[in-house]
């Protein structure tokens, strides 16, 4: 029915038709994996912090556009900055006030945390309306590469690849090359002797969590070239998120990377044989049996018990 | 036989918390209610279904589910199906290309029924449906997760995928199923009309009756020596294992038996409300109910019921009123009791009741027998600083 | 009794029987083909030093650790192929090192849930206190010293009555093979005198391998003594031998 080569030409086609989509799944999955991988910490909300980001950047589209139109095309590159900076400040607040007094209670923090993430989409709701708003992309986002007659490589999702990877990569340089880095890991394996030796175990605890928002801000920038905000918009990506997180090994960054790609792939190319709905059940449901093959996910470490 | 029974009702304590319980849902509710608001509250008693067993299976089991909309609808479904076929015979529906098949079936170019609805002509065979179905659904999600030793909260995570999955494809599959409009219309059981007001009253009673009888069976298991291994696994499963029990199969049993509530509870909604949709599948309303079982005490089988009426009430009356301040209120809800009422409505009444009773006496008793295992309707004392979650397997 | 091994047969059919066991972490052998024999009613002591490999070995019997190569017998059963609660269920009894009680039920309800009976769903669902159970609990309580404490929740005991009330715990199982993890630590000089009268007792009929570092102690249970170092062993015999051996004692004392 369809030869090699073309299966191989819809796979990479779709592959990169679901450039974005892969790139907000994935700035999700390791701003989650960040918490709930180093952290033991659901934050059901993780969705929210998207929507943060989308509509922060939505404003300064909506900004720009009527105000100070020429520096429209730039405004992109403030919004991902600004998301960064917003959603890392509420992440800050919100581990603060709720996360720390649940430290321990896992299926608590989730149940907490689903509160939250309630009364955050009111919220959105009351300033931003029910109805979904967009951003305007700016020109150079728009259009698609062509470097063979087949493959059509959408701009928007190579710029979106490429702020992936240098989050990504910021993220493993801070994790494994830094100070701080060492004294999140260090809490993360032995919080108590973390404690002896003079790390400020709160504070890490705060800045990691808000950390993971922070990139779920990114994401929600990332988010609005791929489709309109909503107050519910973060709640389309938290249960894959968390399937993706869990699936990757939580504790392994690695992980998290071949498991989004598998995953967003996986989604894809089913798309392409059948609708919509199917190959999302599609997709999760071979997450979950792989899950109950694996339960510790694909790519775990074997950790000494 | 006096044993029994003293352990079925819990002994004075829990006999009062029945009767109070009984008076006010089988008198106080009939006698001062409107058939509209009573019918309301007996939607609310369809959810308290699903209450109760998440007291089974999470409060003593630690099992937090996420996906119990999934029996829910599945229980609720199965009727769906019954009364739709009923409604649709040859004669009311001559107007359609197909006779004889559900509207929505004939709205989507189907032609005959397919196999999937052939068995539901049957009623006997509709409530096996229900029973059994979510029965062994539960079965086998908790055979793959728990024997696999699936840490509590990929547990939680694994169940709200599933509502997911389950409400997508319901949502998908319209001609099967009434897609997103679910499945409505329904009109009548074996002949008896169950829109008219007195087939509402008597669904009503019905309904309560059958949470009675859950609530009945649910004390007798966490009575029993089931009950007090259910304790001890939520404390430290690995003793128990060590004590020569397999620890999967108490899981799995009673995630089996909320899942049979939860289905018989989304039966009765269906027959009281007349229609079944996946709204009541997906993440959201599961999550909903498990606020519901949090509210009135998580520990608590009556305390379930009470918690799932006041926060239905509570969003009837603040989604009327005040719609922007309900979703606020919720999440609100969510978090207050998770902070700071661990143990819901129920463990607020057992500490004002201790208190009570500190103060009219001080003797302490040593019983002569073996003493009677405290019966759980409300919350434990030693409970009180327990907070359902599996500190140990939480990895 | 450091001496005479009084009741135990010395046979070719031992009934714990350790063979060419490995369990390795990453690269690390925390255990390295060890040979371990024990014989029917005997009183096996295990010491070493910390990271010697003991509580992995008790860890690897009773199924809590699965092993990388190497078998387990016990009687006719391969252990290294079971799980946890199968293991228990053909009589092997394990003890942890820190008392793993169930601190929010009575002692009472603690020595109920270990008997033998409503193991399973429907049992446990159908479980009647009737009064062989009854009897039997009380009979365990008062060997464990805690009869008068039949009904104080578990949490309010002292350190040395919980290590009892897990040794009753043990004993309501009926096991052949009783494993007990420094069933003295955190005891007081009468604690431990109790104990080790009440080990005595146990071990009448069953076999026993015990991890302990406190040496009189050893001495006064002990048939016989196996030293692990590395996760192999090191010397074996009774304590005046092996405390007499100077691999042993260059082992303990200088490195």
């Amino acid at each position: 029915m369809v030869s090699l080569s073309e299966f191989f030409a819809i796979f990479a086609m779709q592959g990169f038709n679901g450039l974005s989509v892969f790139c907000v799944l994935l700035l999700m999955a390791l701003g989650l994996a960040i918490i709930f991988g180093q952290m033991g910490v659901i934050n059901m909300a993780h969705g929210e912090f998207l929507t943060i980001g989308a509509y922060i950047t939505y404003l300064l589209s909506h900004l720009t556009t009527t105000y100070a139109p020429s520096l429209q095309p730039f405004y992109f590159f403030g919004a991902v900055v600004l998301s960064f900076m917003v959603a890392y400040g509420f992440g800050y607040l919100t581990e603060l006030l709720l996360i720390s007094r649940l430290y321990k209670r896992p299926l608590d923090t989730l149940l907490a945390t689903w509160g939250l993430s309630l009364a955050m989409q009111q919220t959105f709701r009351s300033i931003f309306g029910a109805k979904e708003v967009s951003a305007t992309l700016p020109d150079w986002l728009l259009g698609s590469f062509k470097p063979t007659e087949n493959i059509d490589i959408p701009i928007n999702g190579l710029f979106m690849m490429a702020l992936t990877v240098l989050l990504t990569g910021t993220i493993f340089i801070l994790l494994f090359r830094s100070r701080w880095g060492l004294q999140v890991r260090a809490t993360m394996q032995n919080r108590v002797m973390s404690g002896a030796v003079g790390i400020n175990t709160r504070k890490v605890d705060r800045t990691t969590f808000a950390l993971g928002c922070g990139v779920a801000g990114v994401a929600g920038a990332a988010f609005t070239t791929i489709g309109s905000t909503g107050p519910t918009s973060g709640s389309l990506y938290i249960v894959d998120t968390f399937l993706v997180v869990v699936f990757g090994g939580a504790q392994s960054l690695i992980g998290t990377i071949a498991s989004a790609f598998s995953i967003a792939q996986t989604q894809s190319t089913a798309e392409f044989f059948l609708t919509g709905s199917m190959a999302k059940v599609l997709t999760l449901s071979a997450v979950i049996l792989i899950l109950m093959l694996r339960p510790q996910g694909l790519f775990s470490v074997r950790v000494r018990k | 036989m006096n044993a029994a029974y003293e352990k079925l009702l819990g002994g004075r304590s829990g006999l009062i918390g029945l009767l109070i319980l009984g008076v006010l849902l089988l008198v106080i509710f009939p006698l001062g209610l409107d058939i509209f608001r009573l019918n309301l509250v007996g939607k609310y008693l369809s959810y308290a279904f699903v209450a109760v067993g998440l007291v089974l299976c999470w409060g003593y089991g630690g099992i937090l589910s996420l996906g119990q909309g999934v029996f829910f609808g599945v229980g609720g479904y199965c009727m769906a199906m019954f009364l739709k076929l009923e409604a649709s015979d040859p004669i009311s529906t001559k107007i359609q290309s197909t006779p004889g098949i559900p509207d929505f079936m004939d709205w989507n170019q189907i032609t005959s029924l397919p196999a999937m609805w052939q068995p539901f002509h049957s009623f006997s065979f509709t409530v096996l449906a229900v029973l059994a179905v979510p029965t062994l659904l539960a079965l086998v999600i908790g055979m793959a997760m728990f024997k696999r030793r699936v840490g509590d909260v990929y547990f939680s995570i694994v169940t709200q995928a599933i509502a997911a999955i389950l409400s997508i494809l319901i949502i998908g599959q319209q001609g099967l199923t009434g897609g997103v409009n679910g499945i409505t219309d329904l009109k009548t059981l074996m002949g008896w009309d169950i829109r008219t007001d007195s087939a509402k009253v008597i669904l009503y009673f019905v309904n309560a009756g059958l949470l009675f009888a859950c609530i009945l069976f649910g004390r007798y298991i966490l009575t029993s020596k089931l009950g007090r291994l259910l304790m001890a696994m939520r404390d430290k499963e690995e003793r128990v294992r060590f004590s020569g029990y397999d620890v999967a199969n108490f899981k799995v049993f009673v995630f089996c038996v909320a899942a049979m509530f939860s289905a018989i509870g989304g039966a009765m909604f269906t027959l009281q409300v007349g229609f079944m949709s996946p709204s009541f599948v997906g993440i959201v309303p599961s999550i909903e109910m498990v606020i519901y079982a949090a509210v009135g005490g998580r520990m608590s089988l009556l305390g379930a019921v009470y918690g799932t009426l006041l926060v239905n009430f509570g969003k009837t009356y603040f989604s009327e009123t005040f719609p922007e301040l309900w979703l606020f209120l919720m999440g609100g809800l969510f978090i207050a009791v998770v902070m700071y009422f661990p143990n819901g409505l129920a463990g607020v009444v057992e500490k004002q009741g201790k208190k009570l009773m500190a103060k009219f006496s001080r003797k302490k008793v040593v019983p002569a027998e073996p003493v009677k295992p405290k019966v759980a309707t409300k919350a434990e004392p030693a409970d009180i600083h327990l907070d359902g979650a599996n500190l140990e397997a939480s990895k | 009794m450091s001496n005479a091994p009084i009741g135990f047969e010395s046979t070719d059919h031992p009934v714990l029987a350790i063979e060419d066991l490995t369990v390795s972490f990453d690269g690390f052998k925390a255990v390295d083909k060890l040979n371990l024999y024990v014989q029917r009613n005997e009183v096996r002591v295990v010491i070493g030093p910390n990271g010697a490999g003991k509580t992995t070995v008790l860890d690897l019997i009773c199924g809590k650790t699965q092993a990388t190569s190497g078998s387990i017998r016990f009687n006719n059963h391969e252990l290294t192929k079971m799980s946890e609660h199968a293991i228990v269920r053909v009589g092997v009894g394990r003890k942890f090192q820190t008392p793993s009680i169930y601190e929010n039920l009575s002692v009472f309800e603690n020595l109920e849930m270990s008997f033998p009976r409503g193991r399973k769903v429907f049992g446990a669902l159908t479980f009647k206190r009737t009064a062989d159970v009854v009897a039997r609990v009380e009979s365990v309580a008062a060997e464990i010293f805690l009869d008068q404490h039949l009904y104080t929740q578990a949490d309010l005991l002292s350190h040395g009555q919980k290590q009892w009330l897990e040794i009753g715990m043990l004993l309501m199982q009926e096991p052949e093979l009783l494993m007990l993890d420094e069933p003295v630590a955190g005891m007081s000089v009468s604690e431990r005198e109790k104990t080790a009268q009440l080990l005595g007792r146990i071990s009448q009929g069953r076999s026993v391998v015990v991890i302990e570092h406190d040496m009189d102690f050893v001495k006064s249970i002990a048939h016989k003594v196996t030293v692990l170092h590395q996760g192999k062993i090191l010397a074996e015999g009774s304590m005046d031998k092996v405390q007499s051996d100077p691999k042993v004692i260059d082992v303990y004392l200088g490195h």
